[in-house]
C-alpha cells in the first residue's frame, strides 16, 4: 500500500467529523448506561426510529430533518419516560434487571426493527437538505457538509446536555441518583422520578441522532445493529457517563475506523469498535478516561 | 498512636497468631480508605472492631476476605500469605464472613443455602466424604440456629433475625477457623441480639476465632475480650475493651 | 430419576418421534422438525449460561455461525469433488463445537470478571465482528456465500434430511441430558449461586469465575455443534442469514417463555414457539412471525417472569407443603432488605 499524506489527513479529518456524530449517538447511552445503569441495548433502534420520523416528515413536507428532530424530541422524551416506567415496575423494583430487563430491551429492539421492516421494507431511505450535496475544500482536505452539519449540531447537543447535567437542579439530581439515592430521598426528591426524566432525555437524544444518521447515510431498519457495539464501546471507553469523555472516545473510534476503512477497506471497519471494546474491558474496565 | 495500643497486638507474629495484617493500605481514587493498618489476631480470640460510619471497617473486612484488593501491605492467615488469592480460596483456607446486609441465595431453599459452603468449601478440603454427611451437617447447622423447621423454605419467607441467623449459619457451614461477623445484629431487638451473641459465644467456645464488627456498644462490650477502633481509615486504639473506651482519643472520635 | 433412566426415556421418545415422522411419509416433516430440534439445542445451550448463571448471551448467532462455517471450511478443505458425506456429521459437530467452545472461553475470560452487562454487550458485538471476518474471508465464500452439496441418499436411513434430522435429535437429547445433569449436580448449585449473588457465592467458597467459564464454554460448544450440520441442511450458506438476529431472539425468547431455572423450560418454550413459527412461516410472512416472537418475549418477561414452568408451579403451590424447596421456585425479590 502506497502511503499518501493526503489520504491520511483526509481520513483523520473525516474520522473526527464522524466521531462528532458518534458522540451524539452515544450520549443517550452514556446517560442511560453510564449514569443510570440501565443497559438499554435498544437505543440504536430508537435512533433508527428517529431517522424514519425525519424521513417521513422530510418526504411529506420537505422540512429540514434536524428541525424535525428538534420538534420531535418531546415525543421521544415521553416515549422514553413511558419505557422507563414499565422497566422500573417490571424489573428494577423486583431486582430482575440483569436477566429479564436485558431481555426486555432486546425485545424492544427487535419489535422496533421488525415493525419498521414490515412498514417500510428493507429499502434504503434518505432525506433531502441543502447541505447534503456540497463539500468545502481546504487545500487537500475535504469537508463534506453532509457530515459537518450533523457534527456541529451534535457537539452543540452535547454541550447543552453537559450544561443541564452540571448546572441545573434536575441535572445535579440526575448525577446524584447514581451516587446516593438516600441523600435524594432526604431532600424529598423521588429518585424514580429523576431516573424517569433522565431516561426520557436519553431517548430524546435518539431523535436528533437519528436525523443525523439519515443525513450522513441512507438508512434501512437493520442499520441500527451496527451501532450497538460501537455506542457501548464508546460509552465504556469514555469512562461510563462522562460526556466530555464520550466526545473524546467517539472521535478516537471515528479516527481509527476511518483509517481502517481507508487503508484496509470499509468492510473491516465494524471490527474496530469491537476491538476497542474488548481491549478496554480486558485492560482498563474503568475506561481510558475513567477514574 | 494511642497509649493503650498493646504490644502483642502491634507486635511480631507469634506462633498462635491466626491472622496478621501488616501495613495494609487501600485507596479509592484519591480517597484513602485504609492507611497503615497493622493487626494481629491470635487463635481463639474474641475481637471487637468498632468505628464510626465510613471509618473503613467494611473495607478492611473486604480486603481480608479478598473481595477488594489492597494496594499496600500484606495479610497472612494461618501461616499463609493471602495476597493474590481469590475470595473463595480464602474461604477454603478457613476464613469465613457474614455480610452486613444479609445476602442469601434467594432462589435456593434454606437447606440449599447451607449446602453451598458444605459442597464448595468443606468438600473441597476433603473432610466430607458422602452425601449423607452433607445432609446431616446441613440439618445440624440449621438446628443450631433454630431454623430446621424452615429448611425447605425460601429466604424471602424469613424474618429479619432469621435472615441474620441464616447468614451466620452459612458462614459457620464453611467450618472456619476465623469468622468475621459484619454487623450481624443491626436492627435487631434486645432479646434477638442476645440470641446472636449466645450463638457467637458457643462458636468461640468450640475454638473458632471471632472478629465482631458492631455498632451496638453493649453487644460489643459484653462479647469482646479485646477491642480495636478504626477512625478515618486508621487504627487509633487496640487493647482491653475497658481501657480502650477510656482512651481520650477514642472518646474524641466518638463524641466529636 | 437417575440420569441413565432419563437418557433411555429420552432416546425412546426420540425413536418414537423419528418412526412417527417416517410414517407420515413426507420429508417436509423432517425439514420443519430439524429447525425445531436445532432450536431445542440452541435454547438449552443458551439457558445453561443465561438461565442457570444469569448471564445474557446475545451472540447465539455468532456461536451458531462458527459451527456452520467450520463445516464450510472443512468442506472446502476436502474439495467439492470428493464424496461430500465422507466426513460424518458427528465429527463436524465435534469440530464446530470445539471452535465455538474456544471462542466462548476466550470471550468469557476477557469479560466475565466484570459485571454481567459487559459480557452481554460484548456478545452483541461479537456477532457483528465475526460477520465482518466471514464477509472478508473468501475461502468460505465471503459475502457471496458458499454452496455445499448435500448427498441425495444414505443407506439404511433414506434421504439425507432424515439423517440430519436424526443427528440433530441425538444432539438435542444430549443437550437436554447435560442440562438436567448440571441442574441436579454440585455444578448446578454453583451456577444458581452465581445467578443469585456472586459475592456471597465467593464467600461460600464457590469459584465463580471458573464456573462462569465452564458455563460459557459448554454453552458455546453446544451452539457450535447445532450450527455444524446447518450448511448441509440449507445447501447455500450466506453470512446475512447465518448471522441473522432470529437466532439470538429465539434462543432468548424460548427459555424465557418456557422458564429459565429448569431444563424443561427451554424445551417447552422451543416446542411452543418453534411449532408456532413453523406454522406462521407457512401461513403468514416470516417477518410477522418474528414480530410475534418479539411481542411474546416482552409480554412474558413483564407478566410471567418465571415463564410457563413458573406459572404451573405457582398453580401447584396452592397445595401447601407439596412443592417447596429446590430452586424450581424462582424468587421475585432479592429477599427482604432491612
Amino acid at each position: 500500500m502506497i502511503f499518501s499524506f493526503d489520504l491520511l489527513i483526509n481520513a483523520i479529518v473525516s474520522g473526527i467529523l464522524i466521531g462528532g456524530f458518534y458522540a451524539a449517538v452515544t450520549s443517550g447511552v452514556s446517560l442511560a448506561f453510564g449514569i443510570l445503569d440501565i443497559v438499554n441495548i435498544a437505543h440504536p433502534a430508537f435512533i433508527i426510529l428517529g431517522s424514519y420520523v425525519a424521513y417521513i416528515v422530510n418526504m411529506t413536507f420537505g422540512i429540514d430533518p434536524i428541525l424535525t428532530a428538534i420538534v420531535a424530541t418531546p415525543l421521544f422524551y415521553v416515549l422514553g419516560a413511558g419505557i422507563y416506567q414499565v422497566y422500573y415496575v417490571s424489573f428494577e423494583k423486583r431486582g430482575q434487571e440483569s436477566l429479564r430487563g436485558l431481555a426486555f430491551f432486546f425485545g424492544l429492539l427487535f419489535i422496533t426493527e421488525v415493525s419498521l421492516v414490515l412498514y417500510f421494507g428493507v429499502d434504503y431511505r434518505y432525506v433531502a437538505a441543502p447541505y447534503i450535496g456540497p463539500t468545502w475544500h481546504f487545500g487537500d482536505v475535504d469537508l463534506p457538509l453532509r457530515i459537518m452539519v450533523p457534527c456541529a449540531v451534535s457537539l452543540l447537543l452535547i454541550a447543552a446536555l453537559q450544561l443541564i447535567l452540571t448546572r441545573s437542579f434536575i441535572g445535579r439530581a440526575i448525577m446524584a441518583v447514581a451516587q446516593d439515592q438516600l441523600a435524594l430521598r432526604l431532600m424529598a426528591i423521588d429518585p424514580i422520578r429523576i431516573k424517569r426524566i433522565a431516561f426520557g432525555i436519553s431517548i430524546a437524544t435518539a431523535s436528533l441522532a437519528g436525523a443525523f444518521l439519515i443525513i450522513i447515510q441512507p438508512v434501512e431498519p437493520s442499520v441500527g445493529r451496527e451501532y450497538i457495539g460501537r455506542v457501548f464501546a464508546i460509552c465504556v471507553l469514555g469512562g461510563m457517563g462522562s460526556l466530555p469523555g464520550t466526545v473524546i472516545a467517539a472521535m478516537l473510534v471515528g479516527i481509527v475506523e476511518s483509517l481502517t476503512s481507508t487503508f484496509y477497506g470499509p468492510s473491516w471497519a465494524p471490527a474496530v469498535s469491537f476491538g476497542f471494546l474488548l481491549l478496554t474491558l480486558a485492560v482498563r474496565p474503568a475506561g481510558l478516561l475513567g477514574r | 498512636m494511642s497509649s493503650v495500643m498493646n504490644s502483642v497486638a502491634n507486635g511480631t507474629m507469634t506462633n498462635t497468631d491466626l491472622l496478621q495484617i501488616d501495613n495494609l493500605g487501600k485507596r479509592f481514587g484519591g480517597f484513602v480508605a485504609l492507611e497503615n493498618i497493622a493487626l494481629s489476631v491470635a487463635a481463639g480470640e474474641r475481637l471487637g472492631l468498632i468505628g464510626p460510619n465510613g471509618s473503613g471497617k467494611s473495607t478492611l473486612v473486604n480486603c481480608i476476605c479478598g473481595t477488594l484488593k489492597n494496594e499496600q501491605g500484606a495479610v497472612r492467615f494461618d501461616g499463609r500469605k493471602l495476597d493474590g488469592l481469590e475470595a473463595h480460596q480464602r474461604t477454603r483456607l478457613g476464613l469465613a464472613r457474614s455480610f452486613q446486609l444479609p445476602r442469601p441465595f434467594v432462589s435456593l431453599s434454606l437447606a440449599d443455602n447451607i449446602r453451598i459452603p458444605l459442597l464448595y468449601t468443606v468438600a473441597a478440603r476433603g473432610t466430607i466424604h458422602s452425601a449423607r454427611e452433607v445432609e446431616d451437617r446441613c440439618h445440624h447447622l440449621l438446628g443450631e440456629v433454630g431454623l430446621e423447621a424452615k429448611a425447605q423454605r425460601l429466604p424471602r419467607d424469613l424474618t429479619q433475625v432469621e435472615m441474620r441467623k441464616l447468614e451466620l449459619a452459612r458462614a459457620m457451614a464453611a467450618q472456619p477457623k476465623l469468622l468475621i461477623a459484619d454487623e450481624a445484629m443491626a436492627g435487631l431487638t434486645h432479646s434477638e441480639i442476645e440470641e446472636i451473641l449466645t450463638l457467637l459465644s458457643r462458636l468461640n467456645d468450640q475454638g473458632v476465632t471471632i472478629i465482631l464488627i458492631e455498632h451496638i456498644m453493649r453487644a460489643v462490650m459484653s462479647f469482646s475480650r479485646r477491642l480495636v477502633v478504626l477512625v478515618s481509615g486508621k487504627k487509633i486504639a487496640d487493647g482491653a475493651p475497658d481501657a480502650v473506651m477510656r482512651d481520650p482519643e477514642v472518646e474524641r472520635a466518638y463524641l466529636g | 430419576m437417575r440420569t441413565p433412566t432419563f437418557l433411555l426415556i429420552c432416546l425412546a421418545i426420540a425413536a418414537a418421534v423419528f418412526a412417527g415422522s417416517i410414517a407420515i411419509g413426507n420429508d417436509y416433516v423432517f425439514f420443519a422438525g430439524y429447525v425445531i430440534l436445532q432450536y431445542v439445542v440452541l435454547s438449552t445451550a443458551w439457558n445453561i449460561l443465561g438461565g442457570y448463571c444469569g448471564y445474557v448471551n446475545f451472540g447465539t448467532a455468532a456461536f451458531f455461525a462458527l459451527g456452520a462455517y467450520s463445516t464450510v471450511a472443512i468442506y472446502k478443505l476436502i474439495g467439492d469433488n470428493e464424496l461430500p458425506h465422507v466426513i460424518p456429521i458427528p465429527v463436524l459437530m465435534l469440530v464446530g463445537g470445539a471452535v465455538s467452545a474456544v471462542v466462548g472461553l476466550g470471550m468469557g475470560y476477557l469479560t466475565l470478571r466484570l459485571r454481567g452487562a459487559f459480557f452481554s454487550i460484548a456478545t452483541l458485538a461479537l456477532a457483528v465482528v465475526l460477520e465482518t471476518l466471514v464477509v472478508n474471508w473468501d475461502y468460505v465464500g465471503g459475502s457471496r456465500g458458499a454452496y455445499v452439496i448435500r448427498p441425495e441418499e444414505l443407506p439404511l436411513i433414506g434421504s439425507y434430511i432424515r439423517y440430519l434430522f436424526l443427528m440433530m435429535m441425538l444432539l438435542a437429547v444430549a443437550a437436554i441430558s447435560i442440562a438436567r445433569l448440571i441442574e441436579h449436580s454440585r455444578l448446578g448449585y454453583g451456577f444458581a449461586t452465581i445467578r443469585d449473588d456472586e459475592l456471597a457465592a465467593e464467600a461460600s467458597g464457590v469459584p465463580t469465575l471458573r464456573l462462569k467459564l465452564i458455563a460459557t464454554t459448554l454453552s458455546g460448544a453446544l451452539m457450535g455443534m447445532a450450527g455444524a450440520p446447518f450448511p448441509y441442511y440449507i445447501g447455500y450458506l450466506q453470512p446475512d442469514s447465518t448471522f441473522g438476529l432470529d437466532y439470538a431472539v429465539n434462543s432468548i425468547a424460548m427459555p424465557l417463555i418456557g422458564g429459565t431455572t429448569t431444563w424443561i423450560g427451554p424445551l417447552i418454550g422451543t416446542l411452543l414457539l418453534g411449532s408456532l413459527q413453523q406454522v406462521a412461516t407457512v401461513t403468514i410472512s416470516s417477518a410477522v412471525n418474528l414480530l410475534i416472537v418479539g411481542f411474546l418475549l416482552v409480554f412474558f418477561v413483564i407478566v410471567a417472569p418465571n415463564g410457563i414452568v413458573g406459572l404451573v408451579y405457582s398453580y401447584w403451590q396452592r397445595k401447601p407443603e407439596e412443592f417447596v424447596g429446590r430452586r424450581h421456585v424462582d424468587a421475585d425479590a432479592p429477599g427482604p432488605v432491612p
